[in-house]
């Protein structure tokens, strides 16, 4: 827990947020009744099936969708002039490098967009670069590196202009489960480092235990909070610790969430056995 | 050697049909000229007088090749007689049509992509544009531009040239800006891109690969638009005047030398955007 980087103003907070979509078969309801804070310095997850608003949420943190109700703040701001203030990188789950930029190109392509002076922009690719293990691949373009390094360099392109929080969508979604466990573990490093706040969708139990000091479990049809997690797993987490006593009961009450679609209940010791396979 | 092969092979197949067809369609003027003359010639004695005639129906490879090169390499490149200097008058007014297509094809592109008036009152004109046969078409712009006031023959034919490039150019460009897709324009979003660098920075070079692909079809279209444009003005410079030229005034020999110097020309012209589509993609880094 990072609780000493806590200061008293959440980072970002929605109060009574509903989002409906008006489409071709009536209203949609992707978002109802979602309240939620998150502190600076936080790894939230959200987690949830398909259709539970969770993308949705993000989306609307960082202004690509617009609430229909209840408010939603950033920074103490409303998400757009959050967003004028540079005030967040955005993953997306497929890296989205342009082909015709070399890796440093595409992460010196928001830095291009804001203004940055050349030398300032050199600095910055380079420092990033650094920060994600690419140096040395800043001249190479992106069919040149594997899934796993392109998405390091997007989130090397996010850290670009120094935002304090990291809004992540399924980022490592599309990878296979090997590099998945590797830039997990170099995604704790680097919010250890930065001390960044962080939002991470996921559909991935282990994923979102691993990485969270809150896991957010969401439910669909309407899209709601069913369950907010505290993590009481320490911050230095090794891969081992998905084997812990502690990681197994928290991915539980995060499936007993995810199955029931309302607050987690008691749990008798056999089940967690039985499905601790499913869950590493 | 794997390329080589196969394309020799067509080539050998094309020369014996060809050579097969000059013996059958030529022949009957070899047996009139006998009849005249009250002799009879047997096959072996026939197939040799097919192949040098001076009218013929169609002539063989050889005679074409003869006189191409007659054309190209034969005269002072400033002679009326040399196909370099028809060949150059007809490549000027090519490379001014396709390079105003260019213009006019992207510069509609970009109105049709990022208006949405534009493209409902635009698009289906351009589509009409080109249903019409511009062999009916192309005397009244010659015409017109005469009546304009415009001077020589080149712009009327460029014009032309232009009417049919510029249409491969539009279609592949409003492609080409539409291929970003939702994440990437979500992307530029968040850094709070405006239009002009959601426009430079994504949309046009996003673009490129659809630019240059419709870049070959443009300019084989403007050069079949230059040689169209010859055809009804009493033209007397260009290729296309050198066909009309030789079949009024019964030259096949000159047709066909004319034809094969455009279909040389179209073949060059391809191959040069060619190359700048393949210099264009490694300066864009382009996977191999």
């Amino acid at each position: 827990m990072k609780d000493t980087l806590s200061s008293a103003a959440p980072v970002i907070e929605a109060r009574d947020l509903n989002l409906v979509f008006q489409t071709g078969d009536g209203p949609v309801h992707a978002l109802k009744d979602v309240n939620l804070s998150i502190n600076r310095g936080e790894f939230v997850s959200f987690i949830g099936p398909s259709g539970c608003g969770k993308t949705t949420f993000l989306r609307a943190i960082a202004a690509l969708e617009t609430p229909t109700g209840g408010t939603l703040t950033v920074n103490g701001m409303a998400p757009d002039a959050a967003r004028r203030a540079r005030a967040y990188g955005y993953v997306f789950q497929a890296a989205g490098l342009y082909p015709w930029r070399t890796i440093a190109g595409n992460v010196r392509l928001p830095l291009e967009i804001m203004g940055f002076s050349r030398a300032d922009q050199d600095a910055r690719v380079d420092r990033v670069l650094e920060l994600v293990e690419l140096g040395g691949f800043g001249r190479k373009f992106p069919w040149q590196l594997s899934g796993g390094m392109q998405q390091r360099a997007s989130i090397a392109r996010a850290l670009a202009f120094d935002a304090d929080i990291l809004l992540m969508d399924e980022p490592f979604g599309a990878l296979d489960e090997i590099v998945r466990d590797r830039l997990n573990e170099e995604l704790l490093k680097l919010w250890n480092r930065t001390q960044k706040t962080i939002a991470f969708v996921t559909h991935s139990i282990p994923e979102a235990v691993y990485l969270s000091t809150k896991i957010v479990v969401m439910s669909p049809r309407p899209g709601r909070i069913t369950d907010i997690i505290d993590s009481p797993l320490p911050t230095d987490r090794p891969l081992e610790i998905r084997d812990s006593q502690a990681f197994i009961d928290i991915a539980h009450r995060v499936r007993q969430g995810l199955r029931a679609g309302h607050v987690w209940k008691v749990f008798g010791k056999s089940l967690v056995l039985i499905q601790r396979a499913g869950c590493i | 050697m794997k390329t080589v092969t196969p394309v020799l092979t067509v080539l050998g197949i094309i020369f014996v049909v060809w050579y097969a067809a000059t013996i059958w369609l030529n022949a009957q003027w070899v047996y009139d000229q006998a009849e005249r003359a009250g002799t009879t010639v047997s096959f072996a004695e026939m197939v040799p007088q097919t192949m040098d005639q001076e009218r013929p129906l169609l002539p063989p490879p050889h005679q074409v090749a003869g006189e191409l090169w007659d054309g190209v390499a034969g005269q002072a490149v400033t002679s009326k007689r040399s196909l370099v200097y028809h060949g150059f008058k007809t490549l000027q007014a090519t490379l001014l049509g396709f390079g105003m297509g260019i213009v006019l094809g992207v510069g509609l592109a970009v109105a049709i992509v990022y208006s949405r008036t534009m493209e409902k009152s635009v698009m289906p004109w351009a589509i009409i544009s080109q249903t019409i046969p511009i062999v009916a078409l192309a005397p009244m712009i010659i015409v017109l531009s005469d009546k304009a006031g415009i001077d020589g023959k080149m712009i009327p034919k460029a014009i032309i040239a232009a009417y049919l490039s510029f249409f491969p150019v539009l279609v592949g460009m409003i492609k080409g800006l539409r291929s970003p897709d939702a994440m990437q324009l979500d992307l530029l979003s968040t850094y709070n891109a405006s239009g002009a660098q959601n426009f430079w920075k994504l949309r046009l070079p996003a673009s490129m690969p659809y630019f240059f692909a419709s870049l070959k079809v443009a300019i084989a279209a403007a050069l079949v638009g230059a040689i169209v444009g010859e055809l009804p003005s009493g033209a007397t410079e260009g290729l296309g005047a050198r066909m009309l030229v030789g079949s009024q005034f019964g030259r096949p020999l000159d047709m066909w030398a004319a034809l094969f110097g455009a279909a040389i020309l179209a073949g060059a012209l391809i191959l040069i955007v060619g190359a700048l589509e393949r210099f264009a993609k490694r300066q864009m880094g382009g996977a191999a």
